[in-house]
């Protein structure tokens, strides 16, 4: 909208406003990602520290929100590489972690874990939003590496080459947690739903 | 025909598939595959619809923009503008 009323590449930054103008914008931005007041207040912090420090590399081609948004972001994927690595050395024996034990060894679906109808109709805005409630609560209780994974893919459609590099996955590994983070995440949905 | 014969009756892997296919891509082996597999096995066709529905629920939690009550607290926002300033001011 107000590309149009603005000069093209007539961008600027204008730190002393930013708090006024930005800080409650990012802080949502922020919290829907982390989840984490605390977290997130010292994100928008972080974010407008580190904007001051690179106002120099600031080209003037987007503008001054979507450039401090792209410096917030960045800090949230920070979050999620340390508490991914910060996993690794704990409970988890390797990146990847165990396997969800929902299928007999011949591959077939185990009797008690195979999915069922939830039975929620489309256009039914009360059942979505308590089925919204669980699903919250059932990421919450995935792996905090799985949850990245799981966050950073679908946050942004990011690619899935730039994930694994970012947290340090091969390809495979990338799709197996995917896949073990659904299996569970739907698992957990069909227990607290039925 | 071993492989093909795996998947077809394997739900481990047919629901691997799936989850690829949602996000990612799977070869046209996979796909014909994965197509059979889902002709004779209902509980996973469950699965599919599920799994679709759930990436379709993370990706509004994740884009919906928060209400506009949420908010940082004054105090916070006077302190960070503080310290901006003070930023601003040692260059």
């Amino acid at each position: 909208m107000d590309e149009l009323t603005k000069p093209p590449a007539g961008q600027t930054l204008d730190p002393k406003n930013w708090v006024t103008a930005y800080a409650d914008y990012l802080y949502r931005y922020a919290i829907s990602q982390v989840n984490d007041e605390d977290q997130a207040r010292d994100l928008v912090q972080e974010t407008f520290l580190a904007g001051l420090q690179s106002q120099h590399n600031f080209a003037g081609k987007s503008s001054e929100r979507t450039w401090l948004t792209a410096i917030l972001k960045n800090k949230i994927y920070d979050v999620y590489r340390k508490k991914a690595n910060g996993l690794k050395t704990e409970e988890m024996s390797n990146s990847i972690g165990e396997e969800p034990d929902f299928f007999h060894e011949d591959g077939h679906w185990k009797k008690e874990d195979a999915p069922q109808q939830f039975g929620v109709d489309d256009f039914d805005p009360l059942a979505r939003k308590e089925l919204n409630k669980a699903l919250k609560n059932c990421l919450q209780k995935l792996p905090a590496l799985w949850l990245s994974v799981f966050t950073m893919k679908h946050m942004e459609d990011e690619a899935t080459d730039s994930i694994c590099t970012e947290l340090r996955l091969t390809q495979a590994n990338f799709w197996v947690i995917i896949h073990r983070a659904k299996l569970n995440l739907r698992a957990c949905l069909q227990r607290n739903w039925m | 025909m071993n492989e093909l014969r795996k998947v077809i009756y394997n739900c481990r892997k047919a629901t691997y598939l799936i989850d690829k296919r949602l996000i990612g891509s799977i070869t046209f082996r996979e796909t014909v595959e994965l197509r059979i597999h889902l002709i004779g096995c209902k509980v996973c066709g469950i699965y599919m619809k599920q799994s679709k529905m759930i990436n379709q629920m993370i990706r509004q939690l994740l884009k919906s923009e928060k209400p506009q009550e949420i908010q940082l607290d004054e105090g916070f926002k006077e302190a960070l503008q503080a310290q901006i300033t003070a930023e601003i001011n040692k260059n």
